[in-house]
Formats: structure tokens, sequence, C-alpha cells
């Protein structure tokens, strides 16, 4: 019933954050307020799937498992720090301001509520329709600018993604034509998994190409990732995470659902597609990151070469490879969070997103160059950070699979991107300033956020909670087929 | 039992013919210069996918395929060509496109291309499963295929949703014949989904014309890496 309740919260939410108010408080409140809401129920929901109960509202429709349950977890926890973020960051300009961000609270609510939605639907169908929601529902938020450059990346996103997901649609319906020749009825994720075996391997290996390049496209996924860094450019920065989230936990999610199902020959030949493809992300996002000039720009860079290493580690196959994508998608968010509230910062105060403009911010503004180096080490895969562990996983469990080739290429690219990461970052955070920070900012509407989301990249390391841990390995189950 | 083979024939008949149609509404789409024109065949191609619900709807005696046939109907032939036209100003379908990124004759040739490689690319699977209807698998991939085609080689923005709304068309041509039992309310969601997009797309070219002057969207180059 959580669940159902849930989505309804955000729905009612979306729609009062329309009234017209007098100052934007009131929208700004009532997402925060829905936020909390949202993460108490999604971590009742957590602690109840961690007994090892599967959470079913409507059978065959709705219902929420272990894998379902992190992706939940995730994205509520992430919720709240956004939407705080918003309260202090989003402000009305214009005349028009305080219509804008009403709309913006309203489309951010939807928003949240299409992404949730994916993990708690059990009908493939309708989790195509919940992600072609999460593009339709962020487009206005990506032209939020109202500038011309906003509306290219908008148009830009709009466009691909749903040619994306219209292949994808045409690779779904596919897969359930196979079912239906088998005999299967239930077009859920357990009825496919169970009628895979005896779909004829043509079909499923179609089904599976068209879904992943057509998911691919709206993930980021190299070669079709060009709308990417524009859209992030423009976005505001709680879009930027939520576009981020969408790509490494989302869409992998999806793809990641019909694993159970691919076994034998067509199972090893889709996960060397997704180490191909994988492989393929990390180093285009790995020699990108080198030449890049534009802060929003560089983690969406970033996201790419995330996407990419999740890709690898559930293409490796086995339970420890899955244990490890379903981990690295849980840090990566959590950091990449860090990330972008750390560039809002930036952004709030130094009004210029170009990384030549952002000097010595360790001494104009401590806060947020301390926040953004953390970011910077702990996304680009140093330690003590959590991120650190899963790469570390992901190899470990490619070495012991004997992937020698893809491990090593997956080293490589991961270094290539560290230093890159970390050259641009050294010349942000430390030297000379440019220009004088007048008034940093330290608001809780930043602090809390910050602290929202270094606290576990920190604490990962040392210590892992048991409730995210059963959910981890229930994901890596799940996908170790 | 000759009335009855007969009937079947006819209907198989009909299927093909309607078939033929559509891939031909998706040639009009790639050689139509004016964007209200391209409106039109789009609304035509909606027609042939209608069609095609209610000839497989007689051929596997399915009620659900006539339910699929009315919903396209109200969204693909009423509502969404009235919402594109109610949301953009009407001299934006005045215009012919002048600039494409390929002239007629070489998109006719690619879309052949592209029509052909459809066929190759689904022959191995209706070759191995053999059925009636399923001879629509490839027409509707080569409708996606070309819907894609649309999109890439069209500046205007209107053409460009229109290869979205074909890609969609194509998918939905081949899938009501392999999947004809599909639910009914993934069948509604999917329509209702198809006329948000149709929303999102037309309010977004109403802005771009306000913001930018034009709805020239493949002139939009300005965001790269310096």
């Amino acid at each position: 019933m959580e669940l159902i309740v849930m989505l309804c919260v955000l729905a009612a939410s979306a729609g009062l954050c329309l009234i017209p108010t007098k100052k934007i408080t009131f929208a700004a409140g009532i997402t925060v307020g829905t936020g909390i809401i949202v993460l108490l129920l999604a971590t009742h929901t957590a602690l109840v799937v961690s007994g090892g109960t599967k959470v079913v509202v409507i059978p065959n429709w709705f219902a929420c498992d272990g894998f379902g349950a992190l992706i939940m977890l995730l994205v509520s926890y992430i919720g709240v720090g956004t939407s705080i973020f918003s309260w202090g960051h989003m402000k009305p300009e214009g005349e028009d301001g305080l219509l804008r961000l009403r709309r913006y609270y309203s489309l951010y609510n939807l928003f949240l509520l299409a992404m949730l939605a994916v993990p708690l639907l059990d009908q493939i169908s309708l989790v195509w329709i919940a992600l072609e929601l999460t593009t339709l529902t962020s487009v206005f938020l990506v032209s939020f600018d109202k500038t011309p450059e906003a509306y290219e990346a908008a148009w830009k996103y709009a466009i691909l993604t749903t040619m994306g997901a219209i292949l994808a649609l045409f690779g779904i319906l596919l897969l359930y034509w196979g079912m239906h020749l088998t005999g299967g009825e239930s077009f859920t994720w357990e009825g496919l998994a169970k009628a895979m075996p005896n779909i004829p391997p043509a079909i499923l290996k179609a089904g599976f190409v068209l879904i992943l390049i057509g998911f691919g496209s709206k993930a980021g996924m190299a070669p079709l990732h060009s709308w990417l860094p524009d859209a992030y450019s423009q976005a505001p920065v709680p879009i930027c995470i939520f576009l981020s989230f969408v790509e490494t936990a989302t869409i992998p999610y999806v793809i990641f659902r019909l694993w159970p199902g691919f076994i034998g020959p067509v199972g090893a030949e889709t996960g060397t597609w997704l180490v191909f493809f994988g492989l393929l992300s990390a180093g285009v996002a790995a020699l990108l990151l080198i030449q890049t000039k534009e802060l929003k720009r560089l983690f969406a860079f970033s996201t790419i070469e995330h996407h990419g290493i999740i890709l690898v580690a559930a293409g490796l196959g086995g339970t420890a490879a899955g244990y490890s994508a379903a981990y690295q998608i849980s840090t990566h968010m959590i950091t990449k969070s860090l990330c972008f509230f750390a560039v809002g910062a930036v952004l709030v105060t130094i009004k210029n997103p170009k990384i030549s403009a952002v000097r010595g911010l360790i001494r104009s503004y401590p806060l947020a160059g301390i926040a953004l180096l953390m970011g910077a080490l702990a996304v680009s895969g140093a330690p003590p950070f959590a991120v650190f562990l899963s790469e570390f996983s992901v190899i470990r469990a490619g070495l012991t699979n004997g992937q020698f080739l893809a491990v090593g290429l997956l080293v490589l690219f991961v270094g290539i991107s560290f230093c890159a990461i970390m050259y641009h970052h050294s010349r942000m955070v430390f030297g000379k300033p440019l220009v004088e920070v007048r008034a940093p900012v330290f608001s809780p509407s930043l602090v809390v956020p910050l602290l929202m989301t270094a606290i576990p990249v920190v604490l990962l390391w040392i210590a892992m909670p048991r409730t995210l841990d059963t959910l981890l390995h229930l994901a890596g189950a799940l996908l170790g087929r | 039992m000759i009335t009855s083979d007969t009937t079947i024939t006819t209907i198989g008949q009909l299927n093909a013919l309607t078939g033929g149609l559509f891939l031909l509404s998706c040639f009009g789409l790639v050689a139509t210069r004016q964007i209200l024109a391209c409106l039109k065949i789009f609304i035509g191609q909606s027609i042939f996918l209608v069609a095609s619900a209610l000839i497989l709807a007689v051929m596997f005696s399915s009620w659900h395929l006539f339910a699929v046939a009315v919903i396209t109907l109200a969204t693909k032939i009423l509502l969404i060509p009235w919402m594109l036209r109610r949301t953009i100003s009407h001299d934006v379908y005045a215009r012919r496109e002048v600039s494409q990124v390929f002239n007629i004759p070489t998109s006719l040739l690619m879309a052949l291309a592209l029509a052909v490689f459809a066929y190759f690319l689904i022959h191995p699977l209706f070759l191995s499963i053999p059925g009636h209807a399923w001879e629509n698998l490839p027409i509707g991939m080569a409708g996606l295929l070309i819907g894609t085609f649309v999109i890439s080689a069209r500046r205007e923005a209107i053409p460009q949703v229109i290869g979205i709304l074909a890609m969609e068309n194509g998918a939905l041509f081949a899938g009501i014949a392999i999947a004809p039992t599909l639910s009914l309310i993934s069948e509604l969601a999917a329509a209702f989904d198809a006329l948000v997009v149709t929303l999102v797309f037309a309010l977004l070219t109403r802005r771009i014309h306000e913001h930018v002057g034009n709805t020239m969207v493949g002139n939009l180059t300005v965001l790269k890496e310096d």
C-alpha cells in the first residue's frame, strides 16, 4: 500500500505546487515535505523487502523486490537532497519568475514520480511508459532558463531520447511476441524470465539489441551520447542530478531486469555486447573528459564513464559481478549528487560555467572548494571513498571471471578519467582566485544536501548498513543469473 | 469451406494492400517539402494503421484489436493533428522546407535502402516462425527506420515531430500484428503517451518559435565544446 501512497503523494504535490501563491516558499516547502514522506515510505518498504519478502500490491502490475527497492531507496534519498537544494537556490527571476518556479516544482515532482514508478511497476509495457514519462516531464526542466541555448539542448534531448524509446518499444514488442509464442501469459519481469529460455534465440537477440540501443541512447551510451553534455550544461543543478540518476540507475535497472532470462549462448553473447558498449562509453568519456572546458559538461562526461563501468560490471557475468554493478549504481549516484551540489555552490557565487573562470576556490570559498575536491576525488575512484570500493569490486569480479582484456581496458579508461578530472579540479580548487567571492553561501539549503551526500560517501568506505547490503545482495543474485 | 478459404485469402490480400499503402506513406513523408502536406500524409498513414488494426481484428476475431483501432482513430487521426494545428502558428505550416540535409531523390533512394534493409533484418525472424500477418513486421520496421531518417534529414521542427510519430506508427503497425493480445491498459497508456509526446513537442516548438524566431531546429548548433 505504501507504494501507491508514495506515487499519489507525489502526484498531489505536483498539483499543489501550481497553486498561485505570493511566495514560492509554499511550493518549495510542499516539495521538501513530499520528499521526506516518500523517503520514509521507501525506507519502510526497503526494510520489509530486505527481510526477504517481495512486496506485491497488485499482482502482475505493482510490486517491489530487492533490486527495485534499492533503486527506490536511492531515488527517494537523493530526492530529499535535491528538493532542499532547490528551495535555497531556485529563485524567481523576471516578470514570470514565480509562475516558472511553480511549474518547475510541479514538473520536478512529476519527474520524481516517473523515476519512482519504474522500479515499482511489474508490467513491462507500463515500465516503458514510465521511462518515456521521465523524458517528457524533464524536457521543460532542461529548458528552464528559456534561452535559445536551453531550447536547443531541450530539443536535442527530447528528439534523441524519444527516438531511442521507440526503438526500445519495438524490442519490447518483439520479446512479447516471443513470450506469446511459447505460451507465456503475464508480461511481467518474472513471466518473461520464465518464458525466455524457450523463446527462439533470433527474437531474443533482436529484442535485446533494440532495447540496448534504444534505452542506451536515452542513457547517453556512446556513441549515442551527443545530447547529454548539452542538456547538462543548460539544466538546473537538481535536474542534472535526476538526469544522471535516470542514466546510471533507472535505465541500467530496466536493461538488467531482462538479465535472468538470457542464459546459455544468448546470455554469453548479450554479455559481450554489454561489455563492448560499456568499454566504448568509458573510453569515449575518458577522452572527452580531458578536453572539456565547462564544469557541468565535465560531470556529464563522468556520468557517461560511470554508465560504461556499470554496463561492463553487469556484462562480466556471475553473482559477484552483479553485486558490483548494483554497488556501483549506488555509490556513483550518491557521489555524483555530492559533485553537483558542489557545482551548484560554485555557480551561485561565480556565475560562469567555464572551468577557466574558477580558480583558488579553497581560499575564496572554502566550503565549495572542499566539497568540489572531495566530490572529484570520490567520483574519479580515489580512496577512501565509496566509488573506489565499488570499482575495485568490479575489477575483482572481472579478474575472477578471467576477463583480463576487458578489465585491463577498464582500468586504463578509469585511470585516464581520474587524471583528467583531477587535472581540471586541481586548477579550480588551488591557485590564486581570479575573482573575489564577497559573500560565500553557507545556507542550510546548501550545507544539508552536501552533508547528506558527503557523509555516506565516506561512511560506505568504513561500513555498509545491513539493509543496504541485503538489497545489494538481492540485486546481485538477480543479475548474477 | 471454399467460402471460408476465400474469405481468409481476401483478408490476407487486404492486409498486404494496407501494408503496401502504409509503406508508401512513409516514402511520402520523405518526398514532401511542404509542412502541411507532411501532416496530411501522417494522417493518411494513421488511417492505414487503423485499417490494418481492423483487418487484423477480423483475421484474429479479436475485439481487442477493434478497441486498438478506435483508440488509434481518436488519437492519431483526430486529437494529434488537432493539437499540432492548434498549438503552433499557422504560418509555420505554410512553409516549404527548401533546405534539407539531402535532396529529395537522394532521400528517396536512402529510404528505399532502409526499407530493403528492414526486410533483411526481420527476414530471419518470421521465416523461422511461419504465420499469417507477420509480414507486417518488416513493414513496421521499415516505417520505424524511415521515421528515423526523416528526423535526421529534416531541419524544420514539425517534420521532425512527424518523424517521431511515424516511428511510433511503424512500431504499432508491427506490434498489433505480433502482439494482438497485449493488455488494453498498455494500449491506452501508449495512446496517452503519444498525446503527451505530441503536446510536449508542440509546446517546445512554439517556444522555440517565440524565442529563436523560427522553427529550423536543424540550425540550432550553438552548443558544442569550444
